[in-house]
């Protein structure tokens, strides 16, 4: 397990990720806004966090799981790095030049919250966008013994790395629910939800660009 | 198609706040040309009151083609792109959704940049339309979380019967035809008007008739042998599937328009019958969802005038009556007052309905009729009777038009319906009042129908969050 002292850049990202995901409508908080009203109860806005954040946690452990158990060795972790960040600037370039929002999403109905928050997490690149971060925490062994207690680790450092961003997204997505709901209103969806298609895409292939050169330069 | 920064501003995320929005300053207005010696219009009318042109056709937007049979229409995108499960607020209201109920041709109208010079860029042929859906007669458009949505009247075939109707999906960005609709039709076999609850998950479907029962005009003998529509279809919207489906009674023939609260944490709608085939009373019926069933109940009637026979159409001759033939309804945002179309009788009705299973008489206006031929209060004669109804956002006006279908007009009206459109102002509290500057004469030889107004109107937008 990497502590926080050791790599602060990387926690940091981890959070900072968590609030970039927060804040994002499509990842939840504008669902709890709808249920509080329509049950006209503020609890209602709460209710619908658990499921949202549910389903954040699993696509974000949907993506990192598998490099925890595949980047044991030093040569590996360097390559899966490379990887990842070509496939996130692969990802953000895709949503560059397809803005068009996947349709099979609009078949999810509001009984199935978790699935859709994972599949919005998903078809957003979330996940991904927090593999390079995750790679860069890992520290290889190279004896066999110490390679099987790795991706123990692994497991575990790749379910504290999900709980903390999507913790860190809860956080910011609820008080900005909560902030609509209770103070700010309907009318700053009008003025102030502003399209960050293109901010997400550039976020993307940035995120995958430092990837790169990290992973390069390490 | 540009995304924008910010979402359209019309589109709003409650119906309070649609009704705080601008007011509309055009109408277009459907205008089908029966006797197909020019193409079927949409004609852009100035409602900007003071306005040079107020109450004037000030564009014309001619169809490419004759005979296409304008009837309803709607938007590529709506106020149902602020929805939270679905969001997809950064494109625009711009695009106008016409198909031709006769052909099953769809026109796609650009309304930007300059609303009254709005323009065809789109036309999807009826082969097209066929081959991708299985649909003909394309009905209904509504903007919703997969798209837009539309319903039809008929399936395959020359008159539309080899296969069931239903509602077809198109892309509301590139305006591809994507494919029915429907993965569990029930026991739905006919079709007509539909709405929702998006974030209720729930879709109501209606019945009119298949094609050949109203295609050449009423079929009278079918019409008492009550073999016109008289079941509501529920569906689950998301995995459309028909779950439960409701007969309102064999005697209540064609239900026809779907009025659901705007106010999406509201279980409850409207839907208007045309005739009961046993007292030739029109009805208006609210369904209710409770405890995950759907119910419906008849809670408004309006009974037939007797008539001199010599005034009355051989159609009517025989009953000696004027049945009130409710061909439209339609719904304030603020759920309040349902506005209710009498096409045979000549009135538009307004109807408190504050307690939906109470609608009470709020106001009415008498115009046209069948044997009263009521004129308008400016003393032009008045043709046909309130049919297509839109109320503007803000609630305070009411626009309708006079003519319900090319067949059924002759039928009704024989003496011809030449196109009018209309205007009632509503006072504030109830009651309506015909406005005397407000009567738009369409050029001799078209008729009109359903209207839609500039920036969305009370049948064109789905909220996803309450007004309170």
């Amino acid at each position: 397990m990497t502590s926080i002292a050791e790599h602060p850049g990387a926690w940091l990202a981890i959070v900072g990720l968590g609030f970039y995901h927060g804040i994002n409508p499509g990842m939840g908080w504008l669902f709890a806004v709808s249920n509080g009203m329509q049950e006209r109860r503020g609890s209602a806005v709460f209710a619908a966090l658990p499921p949202i954040a549910a389903g954040h946690v699993l696509a974000m452990a949907a993506v990192l799981l598998p490099f925890a158990l595949l980047a044991v060795s030093m040569e590996q972790i360097k390559a899966l790095g490379l990887l990842a960040g070509v496939a996130l600037i692969a990802f953000g370039v895709y949503k560059l030049v397809n803005r068009r929002h996947p349709r099979f999403l609009a078949r999810i109905g509001p009984d199935r919250l978790v699935l859709w928050s994972f599949l919005m997490a998903t078809a957003h690149g979330a996940g991904l966008m927090l593999l390079p971060v995750y790679l860069g925490l890992r520290v290889p062994h190279h004896d066999h013994a110490a390679m099987a207690q790795m991706a123990g680790d692994g497991i575990l450092s790749a379910s504290v790395v999900a709980l903390v961003h999507t913790s860190a997204m809860l956080l910011i997505g609820g008080a900005i629910a909560w902030a609509v709901y209770r103070y700010l209103g309907l009318r700053l969806l009008q003025r102030a939800w502003f399209n960050l298609d293109l901010v997400w895409a550039a976020c993307l292939i940035v995120v995958g660009g430092i990837a790169l050169v990290m992973t390069i330069n390490a | 198609m540009t995304a924008t920064l910010r979402p359209d501003p019309t589109f709003y995320p409650s119906p309070k706040l649609a009704m705080a929005g601008p007011t509309e300053r055009y109408a277009y207005t459907a205008l089908p040309r029966p006797d197909k010696t020019r193409p079927d219009a949409i004609g852009v009318v100035d409602t900007v009151r003071g306005s040079k042109t107020f109450g004037k056709v000030v564009h014309k937007i001619e169809l490419t083609h004759k005979g296409d049979e304008l009837h309803h229409f709607g938007w590529n995108a709506c106020s149902s792109m602020l929805c939270p499960m679905t969001a997809h607020p950064h494109v625009e209201r711009r695009y106008l959704i016409v198909p031709g109920m006769r052909s099953s041709r769809i026109y796609i109208i650009d309304t930007k940049p300059d609303p009254a010079h709005a323009k065809i860029v789109k036309v999807i042929e009826p082969e097209e339309v066929i081959e991708k859906t299985g649909y003909s007669r394309p009905h209904t458009v509504h903007c919703g979380p997969e798209g837009i949505y539309i319903s039809t009247l008929g399936g395959r075939g020359k008159d539309g019967t080899e296969s069931l109707p239903g509602v077809f999906l198109m892309d509301c960005e590139t305006f591809d035809i994507i494919g029915p609709w429907e993965m569990d039709r029930g026991p739905q076999k006919m079709s007509y008007d539909f709405w929702w609850n998006i974030t209720k998950d729930y879709m109501i479907s209606s019945e009119w008739a298949l094609p050949p029962q109203f295609e050449n005009g009423l079929v009278a003998e079918d019409l008492l042998s009550n073999r016109y529509g008289h079941t509501l279809h529920f569906w689950n919207l998301r995995q459309r599937k028909n779950v439960q489906s409701i007969d309102l009674g064999a005697n209540h023939q064609m239900p026809l328009e779907i009025r659901p609260a705007h106010d999406p944490s509201r279980n409850y709608g409207f839907v208007g019958v045309v005739v009961d085939t046993t007292n030739l009373e029109a009805s208006i019926w609210t369904w209710y969802r409770e405890k995950g069933t759907f119910k419906a109940a008849k809670t408004a009637t309006i009974s037939p005038e007797p008539a001199d026979p010599a005034k009355l159409p051989p159609l009517l001759k025989g009953f000696g009556a004027v049945p009130p033939l409710v061909s439209d309804i339609d719904l304030s945002l603020d759920d309040k007052f349902l506005y209710v179309a009498c096409w045979g009788t000549g009135e538009l009705r307004q109807y408190d309905v504050s307690d939906p299973m109470k609608p009470t008489l709020a106001g009415s206006v008498k115009v046209g009729g069948i044997a009263d031929r009521t004129p308008h209060p400016n003393g032009t004669a008045f043709a046909g009777g309130p049919q297509m109804v839109e109320i503007s956002r803000d609630g305070k006006r009411a626009y309708f038009t006079n003519s319900l279908y090319s067949t059924w007009d002759d039928q009704f009206y024989p003496d011809g319906v030449p196109g009018l459109q209309v205007m009632a102002n509503v006072k504030p509290g109830g009651g309506i009042e015909l406005d005397k500057e407000f009567l738009v004469e369409f050029e001799p030889g078209y008729r009109s129908h359903q209207v839609r107004l500039e920036g969305g109107d009370c049948s064109t937008d789905s909220f996803c969050f309450p007004s309170k």
